[in-house]
Formats: structure tokens, sequence, C-alpha cells
């Protein structure tokens, strides 16, 4: 696909994803959740970029947003279409946004949900090519078995005519990648991807998207709960908390050199496989709540160990730079 | 070295299935000293929490042991009637399992279902003095004891966890299997409740066993790592011999598959193949098909589970000779 290597791929700006909270679907809106709350980032074509971040922090909403599986209650999405023009596709619809389609798929967690059990796996891989209304029946064949080929299911024609319940779950997570790329995307959203999978597992699928995204120059947003496949899969990392972006950084210069208390917290938390490190004590309290009608200061301001009276009495705090394309939210970094 | 608190002599179970046996554990010896803890890792379905629901006599119909013995202290588990095994329960050894939801009842407070366990294992008390342990163990575990009227659906999965814990020690039990006691949580909650754990587990001196698919988890909470692989004992050492040199294969498959955010960011690198079906799991060592140093006698006959000196346990024909960093150095 001819893309412009000079622009961004993707391009968010102050994205927002209000849900309404109702007691029954007639009664009046109580709140809303502000899932997603002022988001921008962008991603440069053949990067990829992580969104970390614990359960309910928004990320898959994010990563819905940019597939527009929800429309976004404001802000943009600019993508590029397959003549290198920068699009909002923001509130596209019918045709409009079947056509954005072609560009942009994604891969969900669970293989074994997303995967239509009474579909053959050419029927599965095959779909977005019928709906896109892509090629004849034998060219259709052959370019499942092309990319069977390239996921590792091979020999193909062995696959093609089976059901996922025949399948693991490696090999249905091989399928669902195999399903993103038919139509040779140029952006995926891949959420979870591999945290289904058995360790052995794992790795496998981890090194099959790298090689995918070198091959077809395919950028990834990936979403993950885990810093360390983060490290091993992006060349960024957003860190989100409560609908917001608080860090964002290069992937070796977030895990390096973290800023925000957050970020700090996460990459404390994450344990390491080699009983040799010590890690640091974790300082920050309470859970996570729930971003509903959220007060208007720093979201993070009640678990925060350095927070204080300013970070109290002003507005979220804006994502800045603070050298080197390292951008942090918080008034005391 | 402190005296053995478990045993497990050549353990062999196998699930009655309508497509065959399912071979579940195979010959699996282990012991456990008193107040040490054990992290048992493996992938899904290497018998993990088969050996755990063993040690509880808590498998399912369909199950049978086949060879072995599983001795608490003196007491041979496995020869134990169901009426003296429940008093085993509880009071010697209990259980946090994985689904923490799934262990509370949702129609009773969680106070009153602690009471309950402790008026049925440790007996008849006054409601003032059950009362009053039970808010010792909500202290114990780092939650607030004016929870305990509270239903389990107002906790959040964090102090739902804790209150699981607290159910397990109610009774002072001598050990304590934890069976992915924290695979459901965000990070930062499942820090906090492993330190707990750990915390307790040094105060109380109880023995625990941790298990996990997560050999990031297991190393830093256990003292000993046990590695499992399609039923079979791999390998079992302590933590920092498991790391520092491992000499089965698949421990240093695991380890080297493992991404880290610490530490240089090596090659990861996958295994071949998936794990073997137990209906019919390959011949001799169940590893071969998928090893790199596999040679003929690995197909036929499965290596002892023998001392390389130093408690560090293998059962291999072929164990690594060097550290497992300078295998990552030529890698």
């Amino acid at each position: 696909m001819p893309i412009d290597r000079t622009k961004p791929l993707v391009q968010v700006k102050d994205l927002k994803k209000y849900f309404p909270i109702r007691g029954n679907i007639f009664a009046p809106v109580k709140g809303q959740i502000h899932a997603v709350d002022g988001l921008s980032f962008e991603i440069m074509p053949g990067k990829s970029m992580g969104l970390v971040g614990e359960s309910g922090c928004g990320k898959t909403t994010t990563g819905k947003l940019l597939v527009r599986l929800h429309e976004p209650t404001d802000g943009e999405i600019l993508i590029q279409d397959l003549n290198g023009n920068l699009e909002n596709i923001a509130h596209r619809k019918g045709k409009q946004l079947k056509m954005f389609r072609r560009n942009v798929q994604m891969i969900f967690q669970d293989p074994y949900e997303s995967l239509n059990p009474r579909h053959t796996i050419f029927d599965i891989v095959s779909e977005p090519l019928a709906v896109q209304n892509i090629g004849t029946l034998a060219e259709r064949q052959e370019r499942v078995a092309d990319l069977l080929n390239v996921v590792g299911l091979t020999p193909a024609h062995t696959f093609m005519f089976r059901f996922p319940h025949e399948l693991s779950g490696g090999q249905r997570q091989r399928v669902a990648i195999a399903r993103a790329l038919v139509i040779e995307p140029n952006f995926i959203v891949a959420d979870e991807p591999t945290s289904m999978l058995d360790v052995s597992i794992r790795i496998g699928v981890m090194q099959l998207m790298e090689d995918l995204a070198d091959r077809f120059g395919v950028s990834y947003l990936y979403i993950t709960h885990d810093l360390a496949v983060a490290r091993y899969m992006t060349d960024h990392i957003g860190v989100m908390y409560l609908g917001k972006m608080v860090e964002r950084a290069e992937t070796e210069e977030l895990l390096q050199n973290p800023l925000h208390p957050y970020t700090k917290a996460l990459l404390a938390a994450t344990p390491v496989p080699d009983p040799r490190f010590g890690r640091d004590e974790i300082i920050i309290k309470g859970g996570v709540s729930k971003p509903i009608d959220p007060k208007p200061r720093c979201r993070f301001y009640e678990r925060c160990p350095i927070s204080d009276d300013f970070c109290k009495n002003n507005p979220h705090p804006p994502l800045e730079d603070k050298g080197g394309g390292h951008y942090v939210a918080c008034y005391k970094v | 070295m402190a005296k053995t608190l478990l045993k497990v002599e050549d353990l062999t179970m196998h699930y009655t299935t309508r497509g065959g046996d399912v071979k579940a554990v195979d010959r699996v010896s282990f012991e456990l000293a008193e107040g040490d803890s054990l992290g048992l890792v493996g992938e899904s379905g290497c018998g993990k929490t088969s050996i755990a629901l063993t040690l509880l006599r808590l498998l399912p119909e369909n199950a049978k042991i086949i060879d072995g013995h599983v001795w608490l202290n003196d007491t041979d588990l496995l020869a134990l009637t169901e009426d003296e095994m429940r008093k085993f329960r509880w009071k010697r050894i209990s259980m946090v399992f994985q689904a923490a939801m799934n262990s509370l009842n949702p129609v009773y407070t969680v106070g009153d279902q602690i009471i309950e366990a402790l008026e049925l294992h440790i007996g008849v008390m006054t409601r003032e003095e059950a009362r009053q342990r039970v808010a010792e163990l909500f202290e114990l575990v780092g939650l607030d004891p004016s929870l305990m009227d509270r239903y389990p659906h107002e906790y959040s999965g964090g102090m739902r966890q804790r209150a699981v814990i607290a159910m397990a020690l109610s009774c002072n039990p001598d050990l304590i299997i934890a069976d992915e006691p924290t695979t459901a949580l965000d990070v930062i909650v499942q820090d906090r409740v492993l330190r707990k754990l750990e915390e307790i587990q040094e105060k109380l001196g109880m023995s625990m066993i941790y298990i996990s698919h997560d050999i990031a988890v297991i190393a830093e909470v256990s003292n000993r790592i046990a590695v499992m692989y399609a039923g079979q004992m791999a390998e079992m050492a302590s933590s920092y011999e498991i790391f520092e040199h491992p000499l089965h294969p698949y421990t240093y498959a695991l380890m080297t598959s493992f991404p880290s955010i610490k530490g240089r960011k090596h090659k990861l690198e996958p295994l071949p193949g998936e794990p073997p079906n137990l209906i019919s799991p390959p011949s001799g060592c169940r590893f071969h098909p998928r090893c790199w140093r596999a040679t003929e006698i690995c197909e036929k006959e499965y290596p002892e589970f023998k001392d390389y000196g130093n408690n560090h346990f293998a059962a291999c024909w072929h164990p690594l000779e060097k550290p497992a960093a300078e295998y990552l150095e030529e890698a």
C-alpha cells in the first residue's frame, strides 16, 4: 500500500469516550464514565505503540475507538488512507466506515471467543475479503493458504477446512492474526493478543507478530497490562490511568527512567523472573476507582505519594515533553 | 535443615475419560520442610493443580491414584478414610483457590463464612470469640475488621483474595496450598497480596506451596522452585540455583521465554511444538519431542529424578553443563 512514511500513520487528538450510567434503560442518566478522557498521541508508519495500564484504565476502549467499534464522544482520529492522506474517521458511517476498515484491523484477547465456532478456518480468514468484496473464490483460497503458511499453520490445506475447536489456543490466535492480515492493513490494534496463551506458545506468537510487522510494514497499537511483554513488542509505550495518558516515551527510556509516580509503581509491582533482582517497595495507596464524573484535578491525586495542595486545586496536568520525546502529565516532575 | 513436613513419593494419578486415561501426574516426588515455601511452576495441563487436589484429596470422581504416597509428618494422606481426611483439611492443610470470587458464597457475609469454617473445624466457640478470631485474621491479612459484616460483592478483587487467605489461615494450618492466588489481579494489587502472603508465612512459620504458570511470580515468593512438564517433575532446586544454573532444558526454555523488564533485553526463544496430549504422552522423557538436546535414550527411557548435589534435583539424560548466562551469551 502506498503510505506516506514522513507523516504519522495514526494521529489521535483529544479523543474522548464517555459512557452514560443509568439505573435502567428508561431511567435518566445518573452520570458519565469517562472511559477515555482527552487522549492524544501519534504512531509513525512501521512503528508500534504499547498502551499499558491496569484494568479499567480505558486501554481497550481506546483500541475499540481506533477501529471504530465505538464512536467517540469527542475528538479526532486521523488515519492515513490508501492514498496517504490523513482522514478523520471519528464519525464515519456506512460505506465510508467500511472503506476505512480496509486499512485497519483488530486482534482480540481471547482466541476461544473471537472465532465463530461454526465457521471453518477458511471462512474465518477469508471473511474480511468477502466483506470487502475482494477477489474470486479461487483467489481467496490461494490468499488464505498463503497466509496460513505465513502464520505457521502448515501445511495450510490441512487447516483450511477445520473448525476452531480442533485447534489449540496458540493455533487459534494464529488464525486470528491471519484474519487480521488478509486484507493487508497498515494498522492493527492488538488487544492483549498473548495474555491467554501459555508461556512456551506466547513467545512464538509474539515473534510472529514482530516478523509480520517487518515483512508487511504493519504498525501495531499493542494493548497489554504486562510491561515486560510491551518491552519486546513496542517502540513507544503510553501509560494510561483512568482514561488519561500519564506518561509516554520510547520503550527503553520509559522502563529505565520512569518519571510519573504511577509508572514507577507499575514497574515496581511487575514481578521479575529472576530472584537475583531486588525490587523497590511500592508506595502508592488504595486501588483503582472508576472514572465516574471525576473531579477536575489530577486523576492520580488520591493515590499519589507526592501530591500536594497544588495538585488538589488544579486541573489534571497536561502531558508535557520533558525532553527527548518523554511526555509526562504531572506537576511534580 | 528443618524437619520434613510433607513428602510426596512416586505419585501417579490418572483421569478416566471417554477418550482414554489422561495420565495427568506421573511419578512425582518432592519434599517440603517445615516453614519452607515451594513454588510449583509449569504450563496449563502440566499437573500442578492435580497435585494440589491430590494433597487435599479433593479429586473429582473420575480421578484414580495409581501409585504413590503423600506423607504429612507420619500420616499417609492417601490411606485415610474420608472422615479422617476431613479432620486434616483446614486444620492441617488448607488451600487458596484461583478464583476468589467463586470460593466465597455470595449470600453470606464474609465474616460468617469464616466463622462457619471455624465452628466446623475447631469446634464450638461463642459468637464473640469467633468474631474476635475473625477480626484478628482480618488484621493479619490487612483488611479492616469492620468489613467482616459485608458481602463478597462489596469487596474488590484484591480484598476478596485477602478474605480467602484469611479463611485459609483460620484454623492455623501447617501447610497452605495457594493455586494461582493472584492470577486475576492487577499487578499493583498482586504485588500487595504476594507481599502479605510472604509476610504472614514468615510470621506464622507455615509451609506454603505456590502454584502458578508465571515463573516471575514464583521467583518472587518461594525459596524453592519445582518445574513440571506434562505431568512429570522436570527439576527442583532453590530459586536462586534454578535461575543461576538450570539443569533441565525445559527449565532453561521457560526462563528464556519469559520477558522481563529488568536486565539485558535478551532474545526470546520460542519452544517448538506444543505441550503433548496426556492421553497418549510421548514415551520416555515427555519433553523429548520438543527438546534440542534429545537423543535416542530420551525417547526410550524415563530419566530418574535425582539429586545432582546441594538438593538440586532434575530428571534429564542430558542436563545442561553450564550456567544459564553462558548459554544466553552464545545465543
